[in-house]
């Protein structure tokens, strides 16, 4: 059957619910697997990473999976994905995997088809010079940074997501072609609470962050909002109803309790946060979402403010690099960041990172109490001397 | 195993399914592309196609050209949508702002999910983009694709949209990035009749379900991660079209305690890969990782020199248990005191092996941090059979829907639910005892709820009976 032409398609207004067909579903999964995995299903013994970005997974059957694999751009067109099934059809059979992590995988029977991939891939570059496929994102190195839409598509972002990503990649690509750090490192990016990428169990996690309170459109808001809502959505009740001048229904916000999540403006659209100026960007760390060793655990805010500077952000850069750098040289073989930083203690984290710990950085929200440290057990660094000399105790 | 589609699968083929001729398909240059000025100016955007990792700006550029080049009579939406989209970015990281409108309810008929609606706050200046509707194309589970279908939903998505997607969002869809509304139905229709393929989900209901690798590809995968993910995307299909929870509700499979999904973090109720008998052990290939004949981590660290594999070191004294040892050449593993954390497996995948009773642990309730703040799963059942057609498991997911859509909040994701009414509570509902599995430490107050039937005597007294025993 071939795809319709026609402006309306096989849609017919006059009778919408024509030949409808819905609940489908996806497509089955069987289908789409090449022959090597199919033969193999469930029968793999184990794999081996024989190079950053080439694995081969070994059949109890003796039959050998090697899967090519290259970092993608989560934000593509047809035309990019297009060049992709070329190289599908030309060297794997007509098949592809895409990861969670937004990148694309090719697998193949033999060695030598990888090497033919690998040369292949290695010839698409775009005019400006950049990769179109580059081979990585195994091992104990970086991979892809999965991330949200950005001001690609979202209305609630707080700063843009592909290009924040395009530059730390660039910045970090020598850990994505090769496997030398101590484990895995998963950097994530959200471009608002909100968190679609749900960033808080990475590595290393950016995220955009409001800091002005919402500001008021005072002319529309009872008739776009559900006023009681709006108050209701607010966790600090920073939301109180009020009047205007002229008498009608709005609300007023007790700007000292707002903590600028933007629950809100998702909830109501006559209280938008978003300002070129004041929004910005955080740094979480030490996160994990596998149970290897210790337990999952959530990052932590490490840097609270770090400038949104569209398009490079270097200082995001230049910070991810510097945590990474400070981890790699000092934490032990198969220690992620978060275990890294838990050992050593956080006060050391701080020194070897060169992070100043500010204030901002003490929790202040529901269950604080909890992370507070209720111990003598701490290792002296600058900022415990600071405290020492403050509180006139000398040193 | 299983692997019936629960209905025919049309077979797709590209030839018959394309709307553009080879020579329309080719129809740039490099030259052309090197030369190529979008409608507006982008120079910061610019800055961002050199440097080594893709450059979605260069893909973008390339493919605005080729849609100036096919002509707007082979277009059904603005040839101009991509210059269009460039150009509001580019305004966007000048004024550090995003310039897309809140909300819009835009779908289509009989789904309340799956479409997204987008428009821009400003329009004039960039019509392309005055419509920018999402719509979510649930993705094959675990994410394997042959080219006749990418190839027909490419040609369909550049006829009737913007030619922009994702490959694949956060959770999982196939995200068709802007379209207008009029194309919304039509492209629907092309979607379930023609591609065969469905809508995902969006707003307070299930949304797409998502694996990860699994058997496919993955000696640690402990269930048949895309069977249950299947069986499950289509048994509740009606949950995940229209909307009548209390909010979100998603859905994520993990074959083992690696988490490669994310579930434990981002899934309402996760499933995760568990086994209940002893780790298999090759002591050949124990020994061979010891004369570092293999290497270790199936040569994740091969990028530095970490020195002679040293499997006290690496994998006995790691193992947050201790629950290894080796006794005359031997490695002895504990198993009644493991915890499966994987780390001895995945740095010895050759020497170790879970075990063959296998099922999965099933936890509920994570969340991002809006609005009580992050919370990650709670092991709730530690081992369940996961089987086709999974009626255990279904049965449990039933109960959790019936009690969240009647004790839920509006906004309330599942997890903050339980947070809100107990842990006990939830157990109750599901009908499984407490266990010390399901917390990290007894609670520290004794501020219990006893119930008036725990108490013998009740809550009724009488005042008069206390005050014969005590004075005013």
């Amino acid at each position: 059957m071939a795809l319709s032409k026609d402006k309306l398609g096989r849609f017919n207004p006059d009778n919408p619910m024509e030949n409808r067909v819905t609940d489908i579903g996806p497509r089955h999964y069987w289908q789409y697997f090449p022959p090597v995995i199919q033969r193999n299903y469930g029968k793999w013994d184990y794999h081996e990473i024989l190079e950053p970005g080439v694995l081969v997974h070994v059949s109890e059957t003796g039959d050998k999976a090697y899967t090519v694999r290259c970092g993608g751009m989560r934000f593509m067109s047809v035309e990019f994905l297009r060049e992709i099934c070329d190289i599908a059809d030309k060297f794997a059979d007509g098949y592809v995997r895409f990861t969670t992590r937004n990148n694309i995988e090719f697998i193949v029977d033999s060695l030598e088809k990888v090497e033919a991939l690998k040369a292949e891939l290695a010839k698409h570059k775009f005019y400006s010079g950049s990769y179109k496929f580059p081979i990585g994102g195994t091992g104990a190195g970086v991979t892809n940074v999965v991330h949200t839409q950005g001001f690609i598509h979202c209305h609630t972002a707080a700063v843009d997501a592909s290009s924040m990503v395009k530059a730390i990649m660039d910045g970090v690509f020598e850990h994505f072609t090769a496997m030398d750090l101590p484990a895995q490192v998963r950097i994530s990016m959200a471009c608002c609470l909100n968190m679609c990428g749900a960033v808080h169990c990475s590595d290393i996690a950016l995220l955009g962050y409001h800091r002005k309170p919402p500001v008021i459109d005072h002319e529309i808001i009872d008739k776009v909002c559900e006023i009681p809502l709006a108050i209701a959505s607010c966790p600090t009740a920073a939301i109180a109803p009020a009047k205007t001048e002229d008498g009608r229904k709005t609300v007023r916000i007790k700007e000292e309790r707002c903590m600028f999540c933007g629950n809100c403006y998702t909830m109501c659209p006559a209280l938008p946060l978003a300002d070129g100026e004041g929004d910005c960007v955080v740094m979480l760390a030490g996160g994990k979402l596998s149970n290897r060793i210790s337990p999952p655990k959530f990052s932590k805010v490490v840097i609270p403010y770090l400038p949104n500077n569209h398009p490079l952000f270097p200082e995001v850069v230049a910070a991810v690099k510097q945590v990474l750098e400070a981890y790699a040289k000092d934490a032990r073989k198969y220690e992620r960041l978060g275990d890294w930083a838990e050992r050593i203690g956080w006060e050391k984290f701080f020194e070897k990172c060169g992070l100043p710990f500010t204030e901002h950085l003490i929790d202040d929200y529901r269950l604080a109490y909890d992370t507070y440290r209720t111990s003598t057990q701490f290792k002296y660094t600058d900022a415990a001397w600071a405290v020492t000399r403050a509180a006139e105790g000398e040193e | 195993m299983a692997f019936e589609p629960k209905r025919p699968q049309k077979k797709l083929n590209y030839q018959e399914l394309r709307l553009y001729t080879d020579e329309q398909l080719k129809n740039y240059t490099e030259e052309e592309v090197k030369n190529f000025k979008p409608k507006h100016d982008i120079p910061k955007l610019e800055q961002l196609e050199d440097g080594p990792w893709p450059s979605f700006v260069a893909d973008a550029k390339r493919y605005a050209l080729r849609r100036h080049k096919l002509g707007q009579e082979n277009l059904l939406i603005n040839e101009d949508v991509v210059d269009d989209l460039l150009g509001q970015l580019e305004l966007s990281y000048v004024h550090g702002e995003t310039h897309w409108k809140h909300g819009g309810i835009v779908g289509v008929i009989g789904y309340g999910g799956g479409v997204i609606g987008r428009y821009s706050d400003v329009p004039e200046q960039f019509p392309g983009v005055a419509h920018f509707h999402t719509m979510r194309v649930n993705q094959v589970p675990s994410k394997f694709y042959d080219t006749n279908f990418l190839r027909g939903l490419c040609d369909l998505w550049e006829y009737r949209g913007s030619g922009l997607l994702n490959m694949h969002g956060s959770t999982g869809d196939i995200i068709l990035l802007g379209t207008f509304t009029e194309q919304l139905e039509p492209i629907f229709q092309e979607l379930t009749q023609v591609l065969d393929v469905d809508l995902g989900g969006s707003g307070s209901n299930l949304r797409t379900p998502e694996c990860c690798v699994g058997k496919a590809r993955c000696e640690y995968a402990l269930y048949d991660t895309q069977e249950m993910c299947y069986e499950m995307v289509m048994h509740y299909q009606d949950e995940l079209h229209r909307p009548a929870f209390p909010y979100k509700f998603k859905f994520k499979f993990d074959g083992c305690p690696n988490g490669c999904v994310a579930s434990i973090a981002r899934a309402d109720m996760s499933f995760i890969g568990t086994w209940k008998d002893d780790i298999r052990i090759n002591q050949d290939a124990v020994q061979a990782y010891i004369n570092g004949e293999f290497p270790p981590g199936g040569g994740s660290h091969k990028g530095r020199d970490w020195g002679k594999f040293d499997i006290y070191a690496e994998v006995i004294d790691r193992c947050p248990t201790g629950c290894m040892s080796m006794e005359d050449g031997k490695l002895v593993i504990d198993n009644a005191n493991c915890t499966r954390c994987m780390h001895c497996i995945n740095t010895m995948p050759r020497a170790l092996k879970p075990g063959v009773e296998t099922g999965v642990s099933i936890l509920f309730g994570a969340k991002a941090p809006i609005l009580e703040g992050a919370q990650m799963s709670v092991m709730v059942i530690p081992f369940m059979k996961a089987e086709p057609p999974y009626d255990n498991i279904k049965e449990i997911i039933d109960r959790t829907f019936e009690w969240w859509m009647e004790e839920g909040k509006n906004r309330e994701r599942l997890g903050e639910t339980i947070q809100r009414v107990g842990l006990q509570r939830f157990c109750e509902i599901i009908g499984v005892p407490p266990a010390p599995q399901m917390v990290k430490e007894p609670r520290t107050n004794p501020y219990i709820f006893w119930k008036e039937e725990d108490v013998p005597g009740g809550f009724k007294r009488d005042i008069d009976d206390y005050r014969s025993r005590h004075a005013r």
